[in-house]
């Protein structure tokens, strides 16, 4: 996924899309916004980004997990959580150096799934879908022709917090 | 300056982490006292001495068997997802410290009976005849209570060191991500055992042998905290900052005070006197040294999840 932070404007169209997409639990979210001021007093500049879970290349919620819940999705490395085998032991959501995931008030480990069971169907995640600024781009960051890589090859971007090693696959453009 | 606000606000996550509250530090804690017990029992075993009348090799194994079970049951209490636990032993996950763990604990019970079926506290005699009719079977064969000795020592040591591997796999928490913590706990548990066998037994020969090895376990804590501290401040920048969160930060009074102070150099300082007959043993030392050593978890397993990444 490609965000664009010069056209984020920080509207939360895409937290909505998502709680009422996921019907995720009052009182939590799946993604947010991120308001980043950098500078000195006058000379500041400020990033809004649309966050979420980075869905890592190399995803320590994924290796620390010990039932094997946290797994690595086949299509488009997506990074889930298989309900039924998670035990609540919450090593995951310690192991997430963007504290992408959380609770789920039923028990399990709960966190953005790039809205697979859209996708797998042809559709675009739902945050993606309803940005009304179109700064959100989803794609095949492997084919190099997608729209991801041609924005990635000619824009300046940044991932979050590159040196934890996880490898984000969420990049920023700015 | 840089100055992030974030519209999340998830329960147990934000503004910092807080998924882990008393029973993961208890489990801990009683995990490493058990590992330290099995060490120290093991030895007792290897040496010859269930032969005599000797309490670390009566009583300990069965104390340990509760107290393992107490950690396990503080543990099972920490899981959101509690009925789904007995999926931790349909798979084993190579890479998840928690899957060894998990695995570990299992073979750690049946090593813990089997030491307990050594020699049975008379009081227990002919309470179940078979563990009786099994106990003189195992006392026919010593090189075979040798190698349970042994292999306690073995899975004692391995349940010490996990304790700490668990923590220190998880990169996002730099105070956590320390090759030295598996050591700390160790060395802890072992001196948690040592304090404890020192507290309870009535054996004057065991009281001042522990007494001595607890001081050396505890003299060996506090070079293994400089270790600690020195590689999380010689590394990057958010490593300091989890290491100035115990040195000069919010966690600082608790952990010079309760964990250094009260924790390791009080009680070293008391067990030494004893040690040298300046003054009686009393339940003084020992009782600080195991106060000092679930305060430890708890600093750790807190300060731990207040370090993060920025």
């Amino acid at each position: 996924m490609v965000i664009d932070t010069v056209r984020c404007v920080g509207c939360m169209d895409c937290v909505v899309a998502c709680k009422t997409e996921n019907q995720v639990p009052e009182g939590f979210n799946r993604d947010w916004i991120a308001y980043d001021t950098t500078g000195t007093f006058p000379t500041l500049h400020m990033e809004i980004r649309s966050e979420r879970c980075n869905h890592c290349d190399n995803p320590p919620c994924v290796s620390c997990c010990p039932t094997g819940a946290s797994h690595v999705h086949p299509v488009g490395a997506v990074v889930l959580v298989d309900a039924d085998k998670c035990i609540g032991c919450k090593g995951c959501v310690a192991s997430c150096p963007y504290g992408a995931r959380f609770i789920h008030p039923d028990g399990y480990a709960d966190k953005c799934t790039f809205c697979i069971h859209r996708v797998e169907q042809g559709l675009l995640p739902a945050c993606v879908s309803v940005c009304p600024t179109h700064c959100m781009h989803f794609g095949d960051l492997d084919d190099p022709n997608s729209e991801v890589s041609t924005l990635l090859a000619s824009r300046n971007h940044h991932v979050l917090m590159p040196d934890a090693g996880t490898k984000p696959r969420i990049f920023y453009l700015t | 300056m840089q100055e992030l606000t974030i519209t999340r606000h998830n329960e147990l996550v934000d503004p910092l982490m807080h998924i882990w509250s008393w029973q993961i530090p208890v489990y801990l804690f009683l995990g490493g006292l058990v590992a330290g017990i099995m060490i120290i029992s093991g030895y007792f075993v290897l040496q010859g001495q269930y032969k005599k009348n000797v309490f670390s090799c009566f009583y300990l194994p069965h104390i340990a068997l509760v107290l393992l079970s107490g950690g396990m049951a503080a543990l099972f209490l920490d899981l959101e997802h509690k009925l789904y636990f007995w999926r931790l032993f349909t798979t084993f996950q190579i890479a998840a410290p928690m899957s060894w763990g998990s695995w570990l604990l299992m073979i750690v019970y049946p090593a813990l009976w089997i030491n307990t079926l050594i020699r049975i506290p008379e009081r227990y005699q002919g309470k179940i005849p078979i563990f009786d009719d099994w106990s003189a079977e195992l006392n026919k064969h010593p090189t075979l209570i040798k190698n349970i000795g042994i292999l306690n020592m073995l899975l004692g040591t391995l349940l010490g060191m996990y304790t700490g591997v668990l923590l220190s796999s998880f990169g996002a928490r730099p105070l956590w991500n320390s090759a030295m913590l598996w050591m700390l706990f160790l060395v802890s548990g072992l001196s948690a055992a040592a304090a404890f066998v020192h507290l309870i037994t009535t054996d004057e020969y065991e009281r001042e042998m522990l007494a001595k090895a607890d001081n050396a376990f505890l003299t060996l804590e506090l070079f293994v905290f400089g270790g600690f501290l020195t590689g999380l401040l010689t590394s990057s920048r958010v490593h300091i900052e989890a290491a100035r969160l115990l040195i000069d930060g919010p966690y600082a009074p608790v952990f010079w005070v309760l964990v250094i102070g009260m924790g390791i150099v009080l009680p070293l300082i008391i067990q030494l006197l004893a040690v040298n007959h300046k003054v009686k043993h009393t339940a003084v030392g020992p009782l600080l040294v195991l106060a000092g050593g679930l305060t430890l978890r708890f600093v750790i397993v807190y300060a731990g999840q207040f370090s993060h990444w920025t």
